[in-house]
């Protein structure tokens, strides 16, 4: 008998038996002998509960894992997340269910997914926001084929160069498959090139613009004039943002964007290796229809009370197949949660304070790194948030294994001479005055 | 389970001025948000709630009141594999030193997590009969569109490169049986559907596919098969159809959907089968929460690991190392990072908690459970195929027609014994599809149980079919109308204080 298996020896003897057949390998006799697995799968042994938490206490031993002082960002940050959120996450009332097509026994869920649709509406400053996304990559790469599939005669999408690598990765490997052609516009001084984008958008044809708020190296970019311009043509404005400086910042409907996307990471979910996240997508009113992923609406039920639903599900693959706006068929609802427990907790006022503490921090930083004279700010006079790029004019790589060695993950390296460090509010005046000592002292 | 709607938003629990969060008050306030362009911030702030933190909690654990998860009762979903979901793996997947984590950390400082990944990778392989898996797709969904990429770019690298358009391979055959997500991940991936008839026993009918090969062969990028199919039935041709296809030219895609029910008795890649996703959310008992995070690993045969999407995690037998690599030619990047991570540790904590010899008996037991409710309920539960299933079973609603009482009727009146209804109207083959999947998990009382309410539904039907027409009754909310939430969609907080 195995823990997870609550079958006696007398109950697979009647169920047997009721199955008319005499042993549990008869009802796969319509599976082909040259099918059939007959040997033991090359696994471990199974492992009791005492032995597979020491299995994982050894790979998480300091020698194998290792806990750093973190100041990377790069799309993963280190914010902080009060106790309530993991403790209310692991209730099973929301872990162990099921996508809420019952309504009437998943209320729990689709209250908090429309609690949810409602705080990214308002973050964005746009109409309208799905159930979440797998991650912010694949939400941006949605966009993309949103536009591609709403505009009549584009023959192209404009992505800016100072959208991450990693998410234009994503949207390359998207595109090439999906049929979009993809023009890159070119950086000028870390932000976009407006010249450059101003001509290519005057050749004509674009479906879409997807620039990034703060952008890739963490400056926040002055995007005004481009809705208009990329409206003229009818195409779609895409901005992919990092929520949590969106307590602060102009939203993607204030500078007139059609779809916001983004990764929800920043909104108290633990950084776990990268995942699971949670991507966001807002649009305006217009597009309802055409936007991918669930959509919980509030309707009634029969006994006249409040209540919600899934809805607009004519848009999904379960009814549309091929023809469905996307092949989406789960959201991240458990990382929703995440994010809409860690919202009302921060509250209106909490995530600006947190977004100004992370602001305050990272200029800090960059002023005493500065005061150094062994880094000049790669991008001169460009605002920037809570992350920003400085280069190094000796062995960036000596540098960065020498703040390892003494706990600290001072950054993601960018270029061969750049380093691109982030502050979150986590990090202490200690600890950032700490980092800035190994950077100066080390001789690199 | 509270059989009163809870029903408050947090929204409405809001009052200024109260909070829900402490932040240190001591740091280096040199530098504030104010110093940037007007221009660049936002004219109002975010009109989020303002909440004490009892005021949260308490929210939140009445809207849980309202939920129905699998460890609150039997959650016969079918196609969707609702097994426990073992607590031991939410404590590991919690631990400090994974959840704290940057996925851009130095190789060196994060060999364990590595680890993690190399090794369950190796396991889906071995479980799968394949070469190598990525796991950097997050859902289902996203590996059968991962997959199709990989089969694509397999196409274009060994295509002739003189090839007319019309020589491509741009179509990809689905069953009508196929769930949604097929036919919408090949659009997405710009291939053609061609859909294939299904036998009225549910199986794939061979003689259309061997006609559709006759016309389109050269074109067929590949075939997407579910097996056992939507209807929980072992495709007893399947030798035959990969053959046939590969023949043509064209890969064979598993759709491991419902993979769970061939655990321990065969392996996608011993039927031939090229490229497959699995659904850890549902094979690997990871949690489904509410929707997801999932993760959709994809596995390829030997000769096409050169197509499987970055980054990779390799593992170097030299120096005894694990590494990240964005090799060249490969397919792209499908996310961020590597994927759920966090998934991938409670789905490895699984497999070494079942271990070489649990492993074997999850297809076996879980069939077991489905061919007793099979013959068990097939007195009232019209059943449309005869013959053994797999994992599921699938009845075309009461036998009793005259009635009028739907298949809809029933899973609704199940809500009031307290199950989880069926998956119902799927797959489309029938009129009154009402599809039961109860894995290993649930032991006998809990089925038979199950099956004395089914029965005594059945004779509600029967006796007082407006008490099953107008069910549930004993839920918080009763049936919803669907037509008032899409006619005006209220989506949002906002647009519905302003109704």
């Amino acid at each position: 008998m195995f823990k997870y298996f609550p079958h006696t020896e007398e109950d697979l003897l009647e169920m047997l038996q009721a199955c008319g057949v005499s042993s549990v390998h008869d009802l796969f006799a319509d599976v082909p002998e040259a099918a059939r697995f007959k040997r033991d799968y090359d696994l471990p042994q199974a492992l009791s509960e005492t032995d597979l938490r020491l299995f994982f206490e050894q790979l998480t031993h300091p020698l194998s894992t290792q806990q750093l002082i973190c100041f990377a960002g790069a799309g993963c940050y280190d914010h902080y997340a009060p106790s309530v959120v993991q403790n209310l996450i692991e209730r099973s009332e929301f872990l162990t269910s099921y996508t809420p097509y019952q309504a009437e026994i998943s209320q729990g869920t689709l209250h908090y997914i429309f609690e949810y649709q409602s705080m990214i509406a308002e973050l964005t400053g746009l109409d309208i926001s799905n159930a979440s996304m797998y991650d912010g990559a694949t939400a941006t790469a949605e966009a993309m084929m949103m536009a591609w599939g709403n505009a009549k005669k584009a023959t192209r999408v404009l992505v800016a160069e100072t959208v991450d690598p990693k998410v234009r990765r994503v949207v390359d490997t998207y595109a090439h498959f999906h049929g979009v052609p993809l023009q890159l516009i070119p950086a000028k001084n870390g932000a976009l090139d407006r010249e450059a984008f101003d001509k290519e958008l005057a050749g004509g044809g674009v479906a879409g613009v997807i620039v990034q708020q703060p952008n890739y190296f963490g400056i926040v970019e002055d995007y005004t004039g481009i809705a208009d311009a990329v409206h003229e043509q009818k195409g779609l404005f895409v901005i992919n943002a990092n929520p949590s400086d969106l307590a602060i910042l102009k939203t993607p409907g204030e500078w007139g964007a059609d779809v916001a996307v983004g990764d929800g990471q920043s909104l108290g979910i633990p950084m776990t290796f990268g995942g699971p996240g949670v991507g966001f997508m807002a649009c305006t009113e217009k597009l309802i229809r055409k936007m991918p992923g669930r959509i919980v609406g509030q309707t009634l039920d029969n006994r006249g009370q409040r209540a919600f639903v899934l809805t607009l599900q004519a848009r999904e693959q379960h009814i549309r197949r091929q023809k469905a706006t996307s092949n989406i068929c789960s959201n991240q609802s458990l990382m929703a949660l995440y994010v809409t427990i860690y919202l009302s907790l921060m509250g209106k006022e909490g995530l600006c304070e947190a977004a100004e503490m992370s602001y305050a921090g990272a200029h800090s930083l960059c002023d005493k790194l500065l005061a150094t004279g062994k880094f000049q700010l790669t991008f001169p006079d460009q605002p920037f948030f809570n992350e920003f790029c400085v280069d190094y004019d000796g062995d960036l790589d000596a540098l960065l294994d020498e703040a390892t060695e003494c706990g600290y993950l001072a950054g993601v390296k960018v270029g061969e001479k750049t380093l691109m460090l982030a502050v979150t509010e986590q990090r202490t005046p200690e600890e950032i005055e700490e980092l800035c000592e190994i950077l100066d002292k080390a001789n690199h | 389970m509270n059989r009163t709607l809870y029903g408050n938003l947090i929204f409405e629990l809001s009052k200024k001025g109260r909070r829900g969060y402490s932040l240190p008050q001591d740091y280096d306030r040199t530098h504030t948000t104010a110093e940037l362009p007007e221009a660049l911030r936002r004219k109002e702030a975010a009109r989020l709630p303002e909440c004490d933190e009892l005021t949260v909690v308490r929210h939140y654990t009445n809207l849980s009141h309202n939920n129905f998860g699998v460890n609150d009762g039997f959650y016969p979903l079918g196609s969707c594999t609702m097994k426990y979901n073992p607590v031991i793996n939410e404590e590991i997947a919690a631990m400090k030193a994974f959840a704290g984590l940057h996925p851009l950390q130095p190789v060196d400082t994060c060999q364990g997590a590595l680890e993690v990944y190399f090794n369950l990778q190796q396991s889906l392989a071995e479980l799968a009969g394949l070469s190598e898996f990525t796991l950097n797709p997050c859902a289902g969904a996203h590996g059968e569109l991962t997959g199709l990429m990989v089969i694509r770019a397999y196409h274009e690298a060994t295509s002739v490169p003189s090839a007319s358009a019309e020589g491509q391979r741009t179509k990809v055959l689905i069953p009508d049986s196929a769930h949604g997500t097929n036919p919408a991940s090949a659009a997405v991936c710009g291939l053609e559907v061609v859909e294939v008839k299904s036998l009225p026993d549910g199986t794939v009918d061979v003689e259309h596919l061997s006609q559709l090969l006759d016309e389109m062969g050269d074109q067929v990028a590949a075939m997407m098969m579910t097996n056992p199919n939507t209807l929980g039935i072992f495709e007893p041709r399947v030798l035959e159809i990969t053959e046939m296809v590969h023949k043509a030219g064209g890969l064979m895609y598993y759709d491991g959907a419902n993979l769970n029910a061939l655990l321990g008795e065969c392996r996608p890649g011993d039927m031939g089968f090229d490229v497959m996703h699995i659904n850890l959310h549902k094979t690997f008992s990871t949690p489904h929460g509410g929707g997801g995070p999932g993760s959709g690993p994809v596995g390829v045969r030997k000769g096409l690991e050169q197509f499987l999407p970055t980054p990779r995690v390799i593992f170097n037998e030299e120096e005894k190392q694990f590494s990240v690599e964005v090799p060249e030619g490969a397919l792209g990047s499908v996310g961020n990072f590597f994927g759920n991570f966090g998934v991938m540790l409670k789905a490895y904590a699984y497999i070494l908690s079942l271990g070489r010899e649990n492993v074997k008996n999850v297809g076996p037991l879980a069939t077991l459970n489905a061919n007793y409710i099979k013959e068990r309920l097939r007195d009232d539960y019209l059943l449309p195929i005869e013959g053994l299933c797999k994992h599921e079973v699938v009845f075309d609603g009461l036998v009793d027609k005259s009635t009028g009482v739907t298949t809809m009727d029933v899973a609704k009146r199940l809500l009031d014994y307290g199950y989880h209804a069926p998956t119902i109207y799927f797959p489309l083959l029938f009129h009154e599809s009402l599809m039961i999947e109860p894995t290993e998990n649930e032991s006998k009382e809990t089925i038979d149980a199950f099956i004395d309410v089914m029965h005594k539904i059945a004779a509600e039907a029967k006796n007082d079919p407006e008490l099953v027409k107008s069910a549930p009754h004993n839920t918080p909310i009763g049936r919803v109308d669907d037509v008032l939430a899409a006619k005006q969609p209220v989506t949002t907080y906002w647009k519905s204080i302003k109704a």
